[in-house]
């Protein structure tokens, strides 16, 4: 704790420190620091003025611009002149979940912030034009540090977005596999949009798991919703249909699209064992006409005219 | 592991307690068919609740159970896979064709009770079946 606290003190308060090149270059950070603080006001405007002229932050009204880019300038000049990240880091990550819903896009905030470095890097070429060798190092000790704070800025965004973009796939993937139970013992799966090995195997889960907990005797597996289907795929669902007849239950797979049947049948895919009936409606007649027989379905297991059932 | 033999109305109930070896597999297929004879009953259940892995020997058995006691006119019906293990299966390609699978033991009997039905109605159209 104590050697973290001196080595702060170092950076920040060269007379403290061991001397030698960090005072110095400690010192050049520290005029550059009330260089900006007392030009505050008038680069925190010249900022808003070239964010507004680059046509970023469009999303934002004027105000709205200036107050962020003041709070932004304040935590930019305190990370130079801590050296610490922190408290930048957690500013952008709250700028980034305020920003993100009005739909800022990844270059803006990066644009900004670059935007930010130029006008402090032209001011100071200004301050210093007479003395080069002392802007030369002015800029020396400023460049790292500023590239980092655009670094920190750029990924506490990016990170943010890609959090809610995570969050987004796991809401989906929870509500893209309803499991119906339409009346006793009869469940309908609707499938929509894309099946990939991960969704598959999750649907087949939950429909093991619903047969089970519903005393499904009769499941429609309905693929209305689903553009493309490949051989993997196909297997996937046979499997399936295979799976709930161990627990019992009879699957009827309803609204195959023209172009799914011609592929399947193209590559080959065995679907003989597979109950199929044209649409959704129909597939439920075909499952109430099953439970209608109160006697088990015919399971393959003997050949009984129709006639016979009561 | 001896598995216990019940026998309830027509039918033998035989239920798994726990994983078995594959000569206890055996000995509960020669113990199943010789009770069919025996015991005159229309039906089996094999109850496979509490089997939480299935492996190729198993799924045999349980067929070869099924095809046996048809010869010796018993209708069997395999109880109580469990949703994974039925996923696991199904991966392997082990999926018991040509046997009868329901969700628990109430379903087997009335898997049974219809199937038997049926048959009686098949063999002696004429005469009523003593059963509901």
């Amino acid at each position: 704790m104590a050697d973290t606290k001196k080595s702060t003190s170092v950076t920040t308060r060269p007379a403290e420190g061991p001397g030698g090149l960090s005072e110095s270059s400690a010192g050049l950070l520290r005029e550059l620091v009330a260089h900006l603080r007392q030009n505050r006001t008038q680069l925190r405007e010249e900022w808003a003025r070239r964010i507004t002229r680059a046509e970023l932050l469009t999303a934002m009204t004027e105000e709205e611009i200036f107050a962020e880019a003041t709070a932004v300038y304040d935590n930019y000049v305190e990370a130079l002149e801590t050296g610490t990240f922190e408290a930048l880091q957690a500013y952008s990550r709250r700028l980034s979940e305020r920003i993100i819903p009005r739909g800022v896009e990844t270059d803006e905030v990066v644009g900004i912030v670059l935007l930010l470095r130029d006008v402090l890097a032209r001011s100071l070429f200004n301050k210093y034009q007479d003395n080069v060798e002392k802007l030369n190092r002015i800029l020396d000790s400023y460049e790292p540090a500023a590239n980092r704070i655009a670094n920190t800025v750029a990924v506490g965004f990016v990170e943010e977005r890609e959090r809610i973009i995570r969050q987004q796939q796991e809401a989906i993937r929870e509500l893209s596999t309803p499991v119906l139970q339409v009346r006793e013992r009869l469940l309908i799966l609707p499938i929509i949009g894309v099946i990939d090995p991960q969704r598959a195997r999750q649907l087949t889960e939950q429909l093991l798991r619903a047969i089970r907990a519903n005393r499904a005797k009769v499941v429609v597996i309905d693929v209305t919703g689903v553009a493309a289907m490949d051989s993997g795929v196909a297997n996937h669902l046979v499997q399936t249909v295979e799976a709930s007849r161990l627990l019992g239950a009879t699957v009827i797979v309803t609204g195959l699209s023209p172009e799914i049947a011609q592929t399947l049948v193209t590559i080959g895919v065995d679907l003989s064992e597979m109950a199929t009936v044209g649409d959704l409606q129909g597939g439920i007649e075909e499952a109430e006409r099953l439970l209608a027989d109160r006697a088990p379905p015919a399971l393959q297991l003997r050949e009984l005219p129709p006639e016979t059932n009561r | 592991m001896e598995v216990p033999i019940l026998r309830q109305g027509q039918y033998l109930i035989a239920s798994i307690q726990s994983a078995l070896t594959d000569a206890d597999l055996s000995h509960l297929r020669e113990a199943l068919i010789a009770q069919v004879g025996r015991s005159r009953c229309r039906g089996v259940i094999v109850d496979v609740t509490a089997l939480d892995v299935m492996d190729s020997f198993a799924v045999r058995t349980l067929r070869d159970i099924t095809h046996m006691a048809r010869l010796r006119g018993a209708e069997t019906v395999i109880v109580g896979i469990q949703p994974d293990v039925a996923f696991a299966m199904v991966q392997l390609g082990l999926t018991l064709k040509g046997v009868a699978t329901v969700l628990d033991l109430e379903e087997g009997l009335a898997f049974l009770d219809g199937r038997t039905k049926e048959r009686t109605l098949e063999v002696k159209p004429r005469r009523p079946s003593g059963r509901g």
